[in-house]
This record gives C-alpha cells, sequence and structure tokens, in this order.
C-alpha cells in the first residue's frame, strides 16, 4: 500500500483533547467529529485538508484520553497517514484497531509543512518529493500487522471468532 | 519477573512473558463508560456477535455526563442502558452511580492478582491493589465483549522507590505530581510504573489509588503497587476475595530504577496546561482563582473529602471562589454526610454536586469561562480541559485546593491552618 500527500506539521504532546475537544464526545457520528478535528489548536483544520493529506508531529501524539474519537476524527477529516516521533500508547492501539495507519520516525525532522510525501508501508519508505530526502520506518510486529489486514481489530475478531 | 509481568503471564497462560512480546490474555473485567461504551456497543453489535463471553466481567458505567447533560448524552447512556438489559451486563444507574474508578474497586469487582481493561484512560487505576490494569480504547472493549481477551504488547517496568514519610499536607497527590515532574509527561511511555519503597507503608488505599490513577500522565500503561497488609484488609473488607497476590522477584529486570526521597516534598502544584509543570504550591501565591473542584476519580474519595473538610471547618470560602464538592460515589457522600463534612461544606459556602466526572473534562456542573482560572484535585489541566480554551487549570491535592478556595489564591494549607 502506498499513499502520497501533503504535511500538516504539529508539534510535540498533541493530546487528545486538542485532537477532539471533550464538549464533542457526546457524538458517535464521525463527519461531525471530523468537522472539530484539531480545532482548538488548528481553527478550520478539517475544512483545509484535502483527502489524503498526512498529519506529521513530534513525540507523544495522542496522549490524554483513551477516546477512540480522537483517530476517528483524523481518519474522518480523509488523512491518509499519521506520521510521528512516538505515539502515546492508547492512540497508537485505538488506531491500529481503527484502521488509521499510523508511523513511527525520527523523519519527522526532515519534513516541513506543506511538503508532499509518499509513504510505502510494504517497504517502509518515506519519500519527501519536495527535498527529494528518503527515510526508513519500522514496518509493524506480525501479530499488528494481521490485525491491519484483516481491516481492523473487529474484523479480525469476526473472522476468527465469529465466522 | 516483574509483578506485572507474572500478573500478564498468568492470564496469557504463558511460564514467561517479556517486555515487546505481544500477547493475547484473557481479562477478568470489561469497563466502558457513557462516552466511550456506546462506540463499542456498536461495533460490537456491526460484528455479528450474539452474546457477550461473560455478563458479570462487563461493567459499564455513566459517570461522565450524568445525570445528563443534555438530549445527547441521554441517548449515549440509553445505548448503555439497553445493551446492559439485554446481555445481563453490570450497569449502574443514576442512585447507584459513581466514578467509575472509585467504583469499581468499592463494589469489590476489582482484586489482586486481576487484568481489567477499561475504556478510560484512568483505569490504571486499579494497580493500586495489585491488579494489572490498563486503558483502552472502544474497539478494544468490543473484541474483549466478544472473546474476553485483548491483545498487548509486554511493557518494560520503571522502579520508582520512595523512601521517607511524607510530610503534613503531603499525599499521594503530592508524591505523583512530584514524579511526573522529574520524568515528564512521556517519561514512562509504554512502561508499567512499579510503586515500591518504605513509603509506600504510610500510604491509605485512597492515596495508593490517587498514585496509580495519575500513572497515565506520566504516559504509562499501568501503575502496580504490591500488596501488602493494607491491601489485604481493604480487599476483604470490599470485595471478601483478596485475590493473587503477586511480588516482583528479587532479580526482576528493570528498564530503570527511580529513587524519590518523599520527606522532603512540599504540596505539589502543576500549572497548566501540563501536569508535568508541578512545583511547590509556594511558587504559586500570587494566582489568584475563580473555581475550585473537589473530586474526580483521583481525589473524590472519603478521605480526600476529609481533609478538605478539616481545612473548610468554621471557615468560609473566598466571596469570589465557587467551590465545588464532587463525592466520587454514592457512598463516599452518603458516608461524608454520616460524618458531617457536607454540613462543613454546605456551611463553609461551597456546593455539593452528584457523583459525576462533571467539570473534570469540561462535561457540565461546573465549566469555565474564557480567562478564568481553576484550582481542581483533578488530574488534568490541557487546554480548554474545563472549559473555554483560554480558561485555565491547576492542579492539587485536596488540602491545598481547599486552604486556597478560602484565601481566594493559591496557598500552603499551613497558611490557613496555622
Ligand atoms: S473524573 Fe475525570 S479523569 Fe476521572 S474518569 Fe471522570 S473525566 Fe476521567
Amino acid at each position: 500500500m502506498k499513499v502520497k500527500g501533503k504535511a500538516w506539521k504539529f508539534g510535540d504532546h498533541i493530546n487528545t483533547d486538542d485532537i477532539i475537544a471533550a464538549r464533542y464526545l457526546n457524538t458517535t457520528d464521525v463527519s461531525e467529529l471530523a468537522s472539530h478535528c484539531m480545532e482548538t489548536i488548528y481553527p478550520d483544520f478539517s475544512k483545509k485538508i484535502n483527502p489524503g493529506d498526512i498529519i506529521v508531529a513530534g513525540e507523544n501524539f495522542g496522549c490524554g484520553s483513551s477516546r477512540e474519537h480522537a483517530p476517528i476524527a483524523i481518519k474522518g477529516c480523509g488523512v491518509s497517514v499519521v506520521i510521528a516521533k512516538s505515539f502515546a500508547r492508547i492512540f497508537f492501539r485505538n488506531s491500529i484497531n481503527i484502521g488509521l495507519p499510523i508511523i513511527e520516525t525520527p523523519f519527522v525532522d526532515k519534513i516541513a509543512q506543506n511538503d508532499v510525501l509518499e509513504v510505502d508501508f510494504d517497504s517502509g519508505i518515506i519519500i519527501n518529493l519536495n527535498s527529494g530526502e528518503q527515510g526508513n520506518f519500522v514496518k509493524y510486529p506480525k501479530f499488528l500487522q494481521q490485525i491491519i489486514e484483516s481491516g481492523g481489530l473487529m474484523q479480525w475478531v469476526k473472522e476468527k471468532y465469529i465466522k | 519477573m516483574t509483578i506485572t509481568e507474572k500478573i500478564l503471564a498468568q492470564h496469557a497462560c504463558l511460564e514467561e512473558v517479556f517486555p515487546g512480546e505481544f500477547i493475547e490474555a484473557n481479562v477478568d473485567l470489561v469497563l466502558a463508560n457513557d462516552v466511550t461504551g456506546p462506540l463499542a456497543i456498536e461495533e460490537f453489535e456491526k460484528s455479528g456477535a450474539k452474546n457477550v463471553f461473560n455478563p458479570d466481567k462487563i461493567v459499564l458505567v455513566p459517570d461522565h455526563f450524568t445525570p445528563c447533560k443534555d438530549i445527547k448524552s441521554a441517548e449515549m447512556v440509553k445505548i448503555l442502558r439497553d445493551f446492559a438489559k439485554r446481555h445481563g451486563t453490570k450497569f449502574y444507574e443514576i442512585g447507584k452511580v459513581g466514578i467509575e474508578h472509585a467504583l469499581l474497586p468499592e463494589e469489590g469487582l476489582i482484586h489482586a492478582g486481576d487484568l481489567i481493561i477499561g475504556a478510560d484512560s484512568h483505569t490504571c487505576t486499579y494497580g493500586a491493589v495489585g491488579a494489572f490494569s490498563t486503558g483502552v480504547g472502544s474497539t478494544d472493549v468490543a473484541a474483549a465483549f466478544v472473546t474476553g481477551k485483548v491483545w498487548l504488547k509486554v511493557p518494560p517496568t520503571i522502579k520508582f522507590i520512595y523512601n521517607g514519610k511524607p510530610l503534613r499536607f503531603v499525599g499521594g497527590k503530592d508524591i505523583i505530581l512530584y514524579t511526573i515532574a522529574k520524568i515528564g509527561v512521556d517519561g514512562a511511555r509504554y512502561k508499567a510504573m512499579e510503586f515500591t519503597g518504605e513509603t509506600i507503608r504510610y500510604l491509605s488505599m485512597d492515596e495508593r489509588f490517587t498514585i496509580c490513577n495519575m500513572a497515565i500522565e506520566a504516559g504509562g500503561k499501568s501503575g502496580i503497587i504490591e500488596p501488602d497488609d493494607i491491601t489485604e484488609e481493604y480487599l476483604l473488607l470490599v470485595a471478601k476475595n483478596k485475590g493473587k497476590f503477586n511480588r516482583s522477584d528479587r532479580d526482576a529486570k528493570y528498564e530503570e530504577i527511580i529513587e524519590i526521597q518523599v520527606d522532603k516534598i512540599p504540596p505539589q502544584v502543576a500549572a497548566p496546561h501540563l501536569p508535568s509543570n508541578s512545583k511547590d504550591v509556594r511558587e504559586f501565591s500570587n494566582v489568584r482563582i475563580d473555581q475550585v473542584v473537589i473530586g474526580s476519580c483521583t481525589n473524590g474519595r472519603i478521605s480526600d473529602l476529609r481533609k478538605a473538610a478539616q481545612i473548610a471547618k468554621g471557615r468560609s470560602v473566598h466571596p469570589d471562589v465557587r467551590t465545588i464538592i464532587i463525592p466520587a460515589t454514592q457512598k463516599v457522600y452518603h458516608q461524608a454526610l454520616r460524618e458531617g463534612l457536607i454540613d462543613v461544606f454546605i456551611q463553609a459556602g461551597c456546593v455539593i454536586s452528584p457523583p459525576s466526572c462533571g467539570p473534570c473534562l469540561g462535561g457540565h456542573m461546573g465549566v469555565l469561562a474564557k480567562g478564568e482560572v481553576a484550582l481542581a484535585t483533578t488530574n488534568r489541566n490541557f487546554i480548554g480541559r474545563m472549559g473555554h480554551p483560554e480558561s485555565y487549570v491547576y492542579l492539587s491535592n485536596p488540602e491545598v485546593a481547599m486552604a486556597s478556595a478560602i484565601r481566594g489564591r493559591i496557598v500552603h494549607p499551613e497558611e490557613v491552618m496555622r
């Protein structure tokens, strides 16, 4: 799988309240959640991004609460992948579980706002098409690969337990 | 092996586990609330599963926006209620409900050695009784509803050794805030935090719950305290059955060992907008406050209210400070009433809220306006956490919170209790 999109850069410790504020948690509607994505720290983010665009962030992205609304809001905006130096652990597992691809790599430092990136999940390579620079990332362990290949945790459970 | 590795190995039916290993483990209890539960239920229904793995091991707690603050939250709670009726899972109705992480131990649902997952980040609270517990997402919970299992990556452990007796007006909250300031909000990311040392002996179960509750604020996957006779007495009282006591082996491997001298730590206050911005309370003496909140899964237990009442007794809160007391559960509320604490609070000019998360996450019952400043005994002071994106939340223990409510600015409780 390959994706291509424009980078939207964020700093360290972007928390789940930044991604989707608690006052919007009284719904599970994807498009409504998506419309408030990043609103606290980046008003109109959801209107400005194009499908396929990429969130690029620093350390500990998605820290804070366990709300799955956060990766859902991001995926709902059409973001194709989130690249960060590191992720908070619940955000990490929520993303895998709902099928939002995420990548951990220090290559973040070589990416500027609006750079166009190409990400190849099979080879574990990111190319910055503006600078021509290329970075690697560690592919998912086999266990997670299975979940992702099934299309998320529930799909995997369905195949294994429900049929 | 560490205590965490032992519990994980037992639940994965393995002899041994190693940090970094992916396991599928059996769960003893699965928790969801009114924010995360509806999503989990939706996923469960979409999967086509007919039955849950075991209704007695599923607990649904509508605590965040209850008593329901608007139509949407009422609909969310209804989803939980209907699901619980259909599948026979546990569900706590208004009148019985309390904040999940105070409620579950009190209801005797948590035992030492258990493996508990919850779709709420502060599920790590139960490590206080020597259980492995961790926050997960709604989909994890939906999957566990079906399978009774969860996928986990075995975390490496950081061992904290606390020495010395805490000073007056210093408790679990100060110890954990101090620790988070020391290692940072991602200092324990993906890791288990094992809290040990002679100081633990001085800490009641309530203090221990407070410490483990905030492991997630350092990025931790879990926090855990080896059970001792204080744990045993508590568990026999609330749960009748203490569960399985595990201990870390002498040769257990730790990623890091951090020693902290507790007898020098003053009461702590964490400045906006991170729990790691924690310092000596005296450094904030010029901070005026508009609101004080004493409650939450961190500090809304009976001993927290006792401490706050001790300060409030015979005094009045500052006329400019709205002081909101939120007993974490009905039992805490009732006990506070019997002990006369509620009287003390009302006479001091505080308002008492029914058990709810309420303003902790900016939901209701005390949301902040633009520019306002609150001091809260909660666990998070992120931007906009308690209301307007341009409001400010400071965190402290209940004594500092009440003393500050009285003075109208952040003060050391000594200033009031002289
Ligand atoms: S009291 Fe606050 S931190 Fe605790 S469960 Fe409720 S919202 Fe979360």
